[in-house]
């Protein structure tokens, strides 16, 4: 099956048109002994026969929606999305469309992406949007770029706390690799439990340091008022990227309001699904006065020759396309559909929908964390407030204790041990509205077990 | 109508006062469509969630925000302002999108299906890879699939896009040579004809650019090139076709030289729709390339993304692939398929982003491509070289083609008619009121006014001569009534005509208006 629309007949008429005699001589250019080599694939399926396929695949996984019932987090959050999502992103008009580089006919993107940029700056109380990165990984390491391109190069050294994302983390060594640029804090081997708060980092600022980069809440889950971190950064001279979850920022004190330079994280939790991964939404926010030094498109409003209000790519001189290699950042796409369905699920939401949204996660987050701790051998590893996960330490190896919640239709929390060495036997469990009540407490009996074995 | 946002204020920077106000102080633009504040009316709201079946729990006082300020919308106000958007939009499903470079081809509706199977989009990515064997086999079967239309040894899905793919190659080149302990390479070589993101991403790298002209064919300029290849060169980023839509007629010669003095060739993918089970780069010696699911490979461009970017590489550069890659961690045995899981290349770059890569994005690669198979994709690439031949062919005479020669996918056009001042601009956007997207213009920068033509292979020959003769009469006009150019595109009525005119650009980047609100000022609502 292929979606080729010429009859063999056209086809003829159209080689003539060209002046060549068949197909292959077309690709005359191409060297004789690589062309057309034979290629060892499947043959070709129906319709019918790949939505079979692909449908059989589908059902080699155990799904958090039929088969399990999910209390796994770690950067990736399930929260039900209202069926309009959808609807509006599998528009033809949306999903079809190219990068709005033709503003008369693209004012659907560009003014989906203006509201964006607009939701996304008041969840987060700055003033600057961009269109949105890849995913939250992303968009930290792109706040490196900015920091190193608004100091020159001059300021080599970033401060991360070692609470930030572990794959956070290792995204942005790999982004720094090319660049003479030292990273300190990101070393969570040599960290306690008790060493991995926010009053460690700020003794590593010095006037060298272009920027410091905190998680809100952590990976732990916690909340902290950076507001004292971010001035004694300031106090140096450094910037401030806060990572954010966007649903704890309906409920809590923004980064914004703490005085955060930039504020970024991870869109997926905005109605995006979880889908193994991705695609999910980088979303990117900073002062106006960095705004020159901020990678990825922009869209502002302008009129048109009509006098009509109307939407622009903008300031598209600090992209790839002009600046070539003295671009902050080779990024080209944007994540457009995903902003998209971010920008319906908040308008959807609203303020009030948002907040409940928010708020089911931290009374049943709290409800489980109080449950869990009251059995014997568990215990909160952390008393500091938390949002909708939260650290515990467990009895037994936290694979073991998975292993046995997956024998009860769980999906049990992260294993901290993966990443911190230190944190052995420590989970992280994550809640939100889509655990009811008896989930939760099944959780907690499940748990009960294992500490009985 | 009720307006939350009318009382915010009037101030002169972010801040605007919405339409309705401005147009009442007179001179104020003319609102098409209310922006989704502008739409906002306290106490609505587009979607409830149940009460807690849990005690409440103490909420942090001093932590919590003070307000929330996010539009108040019912359902329905939030479905018709999107539809209304959408109707503003050019898109594939709505007509023909010859944008070089970008390969707009048709993007089937089964992908949109699979993709969402609840199987596939219920999956966490951190789920113990035993739940999720559906979805590794998906991803193992498709860098398989890749490995071989491509001729390379290894790939990654993990880039979320074509210049996410070309820092991870550029990143990986980088590394096998300090991994030789030769860390004096520092430049990169890169032809006049590129796209953007190969200079950015090879400057995002830490490397130094040296661009390399384009002889009188098109191709790259083989003295130019020689001179260029030193013991200082980390490799050359090749983009074959080039942007002139042309197949270089010494790859073997150009990927040769840059060996001999130990450099690396990264071959741009970007235009890998024209090669499809024509010639697996891999087989000309190319090192390392990125593919763009988001064009080859059908899946949506979504309005600017999500695309996806996966890398090939050949073996010797396999162990410094992006981790983790999808492998068999335990064979299978007679009636027991192999178990998949996640492995890491010994000398990994590391991570480009969490997760796997776009997901979503790969299940609708999977789905193209097992519904092609290897004819099918054969196919692909002769009829999107047919069609730009054809258009070529039926425009030549009429607009000037520098480099005349059989070109592949797409087509460089001079956008200027002799006698007339109009410009490839003017052509691009007078095109609109034909009905058409205007092709690429004024790229690539080697082409005075250019317009580049990618028609893909899923256009009817109707649609490719209607567009030719919109293209011929332009360019009449131009000459008759260069005026009718300057303007356009007009005011015209009916199903996907443009509402919009001209765009003041400048306007645009001075004022910076990038919101509909200036969050400082909320709290006096």
């Amino acid at each position: 099956m292929n979606y080729i629309p010429i009859s063999p007949k056209e086809r003829d008429a159209m080689l003539a048109t060209i002046g060549v005699k068949s197909m292959e001589e077309l690709f005359r250019d191409v060297p004789k002994k690589h062309r057309f080599p034979k290629l060892d694939l499947p043959p070709a399926l129906t319709e019918m026969e790949v939505a079979a396929e692909l449908n059989e695949l589908a059902l080699g996984n155990e799904n958090i929606r039929t088969d399990l019932v999910s209390f796994l987090g770690a950067g990736a959050y399930n929260h039900y999305i209202p069926a309009v999502v959808d609807h509006i992103l599998r528009r033809g008009e949306f999903y079809t469309a190219y990068t709005p580089y033709q503003p008369e006919i693209s004012q659907g993107t560009l003014q989906a992406i203006f509201e964006y940029q607009s939701l996304i700056a008041a969840l987060t109380s700055m003033e600057v949007s961009n269109a949105s990165h890849y995913d939250g990984a992303t968009a930290v390491a792109e706040s490196v770029n900015m920091a190193y391109a608004q100091f020159r190069g001059k300021r080599t050294k970033v401060v991360i706390s070692p609470a930030v994302h572990p794959q956070y983390r290792e995204t942005l060594r790999t982004y720094v690799q090319g660049m003479d640029l030292t990273l300190a804090g990101d070393d969570p081997e040599t960290v306690s439990s008790e060493q991995l708060s926010v009053n460690s980092l700020e003794a590593l600022v010095d006037e060298n340091t272009a920027l410091v980069i905190v998680q809100y809440p952590d990976f732990f889950g916690r909340i902290y008022d950076y507001t004292a971190l971010i001035e004694a950064a300031h106090a140096a001279g450094a910037l401030v990227c806060v990572a954010a979850n966007p649903t704890a920022l309906a409920l809590f004190k923004t980064p914004g309001e703490m005085g955060a330079d930039m504020v970024v994280g991870e869109g997926q939790p905005l109605g995006i699904p979880l889908s193994y991964g991705g695609p999910y939404l980088g979303f990117f926010t900073t002062r106006k006065q960095y705004i020159h030094k901020m990678a990825g498109r922009l869209v502002g409003e302008t009129v048109d020759n009509r006098g009509q209000r109307a939407y622009v790519l903008t300031l598209t001189a600090r992209e790839q396309h002009i600046k070539r290699e003295r671009a902050t950042s080779n990024i080209c796409t944007n994540q457009g559909l995903m902003a998209l369905a971010s920008a319906v699920y908040m308008s959807l939401l609203g303020q009030t929908g948002l907040r409940q949204v928010a708020e089911l996660c931290y009374h049943k987050a709290h409800y489980a964390a109080k449950n869990i701790s009251k059995i014997k051998g568990y215990s909160l590893c952390f008393d500091t407030p938390f949002f909708h996960e939260f650290s515990v330490c467990c009895p037994q190896p936290v694979e073991a204790i998975n292993d046995h919640l997956l024998e009860h239709g769980i999906l049990g929390g992260y294993d901290l041990g993966r990443d911190y060495p230190s944190l052995k036997d420590h989970m992280l469990i994550a809640v939100t509205e889509m655990n009811t009540k008896d989930e939760i407490d099944a959780l907690v009996d499940a748990l009960a077990e294992v500490n009985h074995d | 109508m009720t307006n939350s946002s009318t009382t915010l204020g009037t101030g002169t920077s972010t801040l605007r006062p919405p339409d309705r106000d401005r147009q009442a102080q007179g001179g104020a633009p003319l609102c098409v469509e209310p922006t989704i504040y502008e739409l906002s009316s306290p106490g609505r709201t587009g979607v409830t969630f149940p009460d807690p079946d849990v005690p409440r729990a103490e909420l942090p006082e001093s932590m919590l925000r003070a307000e929330l300020p996010l539009p108040e919308l019912a359902e329905v106000d939030v479905v018709r302002h999107y539809m209304h958007l959408s109707r503003f939009n050019y898109s594939v499903d709505g007509g023909f999108y010859p944008l070089g470079s970008c390969t707009m081809k048709y993007n089937p509706k089964i992908n949109e299906d699979t993709a969402r199977l609840p199987g596939f989009a219920f999956t966490h990515p951190l789920q113990p890879v035993e739940t999720v064997q559906g979805n590794l086999a998906l991803m193992y079967q498709l860098q398989e699939w890749l490995k071989e239309i491509s001729g390379f040894a290894a790939v990654t899905l993990q880039p979320a896009a074509g210049a996410h793919g070309e820092l991870t190659g550029v990143l990986i080149m980088r590394a096998y040579h300090r991994d030789r302990g030769d860390a004096k390479r520092v430049k990169m070589l890169i032809p006049d004809s590129a796209h953007g993101t190969n200079p950015a991403s090879s400057g995002m790298s830490g490397l130094e650019v040296v661009q390399i002209p384009s002889d009188p064919r098109g191709n790259v300029d083989l003295a130019a090139l020689e001179a260029a290849c030193d013991e200082t060169v980390v490799g050359l980023m090749l983009t074959n076709p080039n942007t002139l839509g042309l197949f270089d007629e010494h790859v073997e010669e150009v990927v040769k030289i840059v060996h001999e003095c130990g450099g690396l060739v990264y071959g741009d993918g970007a235009n890998l729709n024209a090669l499809l089970g024509v010639l697996r780069p891999g087989d000309v010696g190319i090192d390392v390339m990125h593919f763009n699911l988001h064009k080859t490979f059908s899946t949506p461009h979504g309005g600017g993304g999500p695309g996806s970017g996966p890398v090939g590489v050949a073996a010797r550069l396999a162990e410094f692939l992006p981790a983790p890659i999808v492998g068999v961690i335990e064979e299978g045995e007679e009636d027991l398929p192999p178990l998949f899981g996640f492995v890491t290349p010994k000398k990994t770059i590391g991570r480009l982003k969490a997760f796997h890569g776009h997901f979503g994005m790969l299940v609708r690669a999977y789905t193209y491509i097992a519904m092609h198979g290897a004819d099918g994709l054969r196919q692909v690439a002769e009829y999107s070289v047919l069609n730009a031949n054809y258009l070529k062919a039926r425009l030549k005479g009429v607009y000037t083609v520098p480099f005349d020669r059989i070109c592949m996918h797409e087509f460089v056009a001079e956008g200027k008619v002799e006698g007339s001042d109009v410009k490839a601009l003017d052509i691009a956007k007078r095109l609109m009121d034909y009905d058409f997207h205007p092709p690429t213009n004024y790229f690539p920068l080697i082409v005075h006014e250019a317009l580049m033509i990618e028609p893909t292979e899923t256009e009817n020959k109707d649609t490719l001569d209607r567009f030719a003769d919109a293209l011929i009469k332009i360019a009449e006009e131009a000459k008759t009534d260069p005026a009718l150019l300057h303007s356009a595109p007009h005011a015209l009525t009916g199903a996907g005509k443009t509402p919009f005119g001209r765009m003041d650009e400048v306007k645009a980047a001075r004022e910076l208006v990038l919101c509909c609100w200036l969050p400082e000022k909320y709290s006096e609502q």
